[in-house]
């Protein structure tokens, strides 16, 4: 077994900025390749409000300038990429004295809580279901009540939220319907926050755990079956093993590894799909305020919050990575085996 | 061979097997397993009776399917469903194995008989270090011993079955077939066992380390006075390993005897067939046991199972299932060819 060598690190890190690079890339080119410019269309947006608007085309021409959109594209491109490097993303448009990174900055935390706590729970609890429905010793009355709890997953998550607001927050009002946290609680690491933070988190968190913990099951299911079937699952039978440590390092831990390699595929589909989740509840995060940058046409927030979340993704992605050479021994961190 | 010889010579055996009878450490009656399909139950194991004598070596030979690995599976209590244990005794060191559930049985497995398994290319948890499956083992059936304790035990087991120390901290991808086989060899011996069943140790294994895998369980049979029961197609291992071997045919057996009597004799047709269709580098031996002809095993057969393939089928064949009888010293048969005195009929 090798040890994780710095070899390996850099070489999966190098993985992690090429990715980096090239989305941002791609943000820098795909909008540009649409007609127009945004400045413009932004200012042809206030004149049909304010009906006329004085110099309209020095106004546009100042703008240009003043977010970096006038020059030769190889120019804009260098400005572009240094400015990332310095995580300096600019202005918004929309709002203009605002910045981007002071946007994403007040949004991430809540996401980030919010949505990796979703995926950490609905994996768990998903992996453990599908487990538990494949492992023969369980009594057959909980084998077959465990199906039931995943008969959400052909749910949209979205219309499982409406349908959470509209009973647990409309109907009985249980829940609060949207927001992070309750209007005169005082953010800070208080009982009275973080009871209110967890008040206001659990509606979404639950919309994302029930719809998609049946994805893992049924991974977990079909995987567990086949480990099962091994000899060495025969073995650990005859060795006369406690049926728990059985399941647990013998089954789920073999059946485990399949799962992880999805997860990490599935990182992005959890990003953008919690955009969604964000927008239905009210939920102040990354998906919320990208919604509302997409209908105000805030490009430069579009843009900051793609990056953002392509960045994100790219370093999970990368922590799996490390961490898959200490669950599976068959990969191994250097170079050239097998 | 004249009648009154043979009398003679089961006669002194009878004598010279009193005591290893009451030594018999596992003594197996009318054991059958079916499995159930929607058509009805498949006979895998029609009343298997055998013993096992302390530190002897039982070889348990037939085609693929007549029941070798279930006979094993049963005595271990691993058949999986739909298979089940439809009837008979398991009796190892006079503890009926058939009667245990839960606990008993799981306390049972390995400190009393273990298991070398089929396949050792998928038997080891491909995710554990070769020391950490054979530590487990030891600490459940063992309760808490110390890591230092424990390192040297697994590291003398590992000698014994001529691994290098380097093993102890490898993973089961970094070994090769035959040292994997090893590997399994020493985890089957770890908890001395009064019993080890070797389900195929050399298939898939090449020639040499097949002949190396046997040298070591031979080696530790004798280290160890072990009993073992040997399954496998392979009749060079079991020459070399066995001192008695049991035919099945259809989930029976159909002859039971020393090895060296049943290489120098066989009774039962099949075991003939059998016998003869061993390759030889000499002569290009036509092939006369064909494959498929095996009886539809739902039904209960009447007479003999190997009436279908025999080809010296007789009238009574078809009507009465014969008898285990000892033909020679120690050679029992089921056959209806021939006489008390093992004198062919027809």
């Amino acid at each position: 077994m090798s040890e994780l060598t710095l070899g390996y690190f850099l070489r999966r890190l190098g993985m992690w900025l090429l990715t980096i690079w090239i989305g941002a890339t791609l943000i820098f080119t795909i909008p540009r390749l649409a007609p127009g410019d945004p400045i413009t269309a932004m200012v042809e947006r206030m004149i049909q409000q304010a009906g006329y608007i004085e110099n309209s085309a020095d106004l546009i021409e100042a703008w240009r300038a003043r977010f970096g959109l006038d020059g030769p594209w190889h120019v804009q491109y260098r400005n572009y990429l240094l400015s990332m490097v310095r995580v300096d993303l600019g202005y918004s448009l929309a709002n203009f004295p605002a910045r981007v990174t002071d946007i994403i900055g007040r949004s991430l935390p809540w996401t980030l809580g919010m949505v990796s706590i979703a995926t950490i729970l609905s994996f768990c609890a998903g992996n453990l279901i599908g487990a538990l429905m494949a492992w023969r010793r369980v009594p057959a009355f909980i084998r077959n009540i465990l199906p039931v709890s995943l008969t959400f997953t052909s749910i949209p998550f979205f219309m499982f939220g409406i349908l959470l607001i509209s009973f647990l927050a409309f109907k009985w009002k249980i829940f609060p319907a949207f927001g992070n946290y309750g209007r005169g609680v005082e953010p800070g690491w208080n009982l009275d926050f973080i009871l209110s933070v967890l008040h206001h988190g659990l509606l979404p968190v639950l919309s994302i755990v029930v719809t998609s913990m049946g994805f893992w099951a049924l991974g977990m299911r079909g995987m567990m079956v086949t480990t099962d079937g091994e000899d060495y699952m025969i073995l650990a039978n005859a060795k006369g093993l406690r049926s728990r440590r059985i399941f647990w390092f013998y089954g789920i831990r073999n059946s485990m590894l399949p799962q992880v390699t999805a997860l990490a595929l599935n990182l992005g589909a959890v990003a953008g799909g919690s955009l969604l989740v964000e927008l239905i509840f009210g939920y102040p995060g990354l998906g919320y305020f990208l919604y509302q940058a997409i209908i105000s046409a805030d490009y430069t927030v579009i843009q900051g919050i793609v990056f953002m979340l392509i960045v994100g993704v790219a370093t999970a992605v990368l922590i799996l990575d490390l961490l898959y050479p200490m669950i599976d021994p068959r990969i191994t961190y250097s170079k050239g085996q097998a | 061979m004249t009648a009154a010889t043979t009398i003679d010579s089961v006669d002194t055996v009878t004598v010279d097997r009193g005591p290893a009878e009451q030594d018999a450490i596992l003594d197996i009656r009318n054991l059958q397993v079916f499995y159930s399909t929607p058509t009805g139950d498949v006979r895998a194991v029609d009343n298997v009776s055998f013993k096992v004598q302390r530190g002897e070596i039982i070889g348990l030979v037939g085609e693929s399917g007549c029941g070798k690995t279930t006979t094993a599976m049963a005595i271990l209590r691993l058949v999986q469903p739909p298979g089940r244990i439809a009837g008979g005794e398991i009796n190892l060191d006079s503890v009926n194995l058939a009667d245990l559930e839960g606990d008993d049985l799981r306390e049972t497995r390995w400190t009393k008989l273990s298991l070398i398994p089929q396949g050792a290319m998928n038997s080891l948890n491909p995710v554990m270090r070769i020391s950490s499956q054979i530590k487990d083992t030891i600490r459940t059936h063992e309760g808490r011993i110390s890591n230092r304790e424990l390192k040297e035990r697994i590291l003398q087991l590992l000698q014994l079955v001529g691994l290098p120390s380097r093993v102890y901290d490898m993973y089961p991808h970094e070994l090769s077939g035959g040292m994997k086989q090893r590997a399994c060899i020493a985890m089957a011996i770890a908890l001395d066992p009064v019993l080890v069943i070797a389900d195929e140790p050399t298939s898939a294994l090449d020639v040499v380390v097949q002949r190396v895998v046997g040298e070591t369980l031979l080696d530790v049979k004798e280290r160890l006075g072990v009993s073992m029961i040997v399954i496998g197609h392979d009749m060079g291992l079991m020459a070399q390993l066995v001192d008695r071997l049991a035919v099945m045919y259809a989930g029976r057996i159909v002859e039971f005897a020393p090895v060296e009597s049943i290489f120098n004799e066989q009774f039962h047709p099949y075991t003939q067939l059998l016998i003869e269709s061993i390759p030889s580098i000499k002569e290009k031996k036509p092939l006369k046991l064909t494959e498929g002809l095996t009886h539809d095993l739902r039904t209960h057969m009447q007479g003999c199972i190997f009436q279908l393939r025999c080809p010296h089928v007789m009238d009574i064949c078809r009507e009465e299932n014969p008898p285990m009888r000892a033909l020679r010293s120690r050679h029992e048969t089921a056959c209806h060819l021939y006489d008390d005195d093992g004198v062919r009929l027809h």
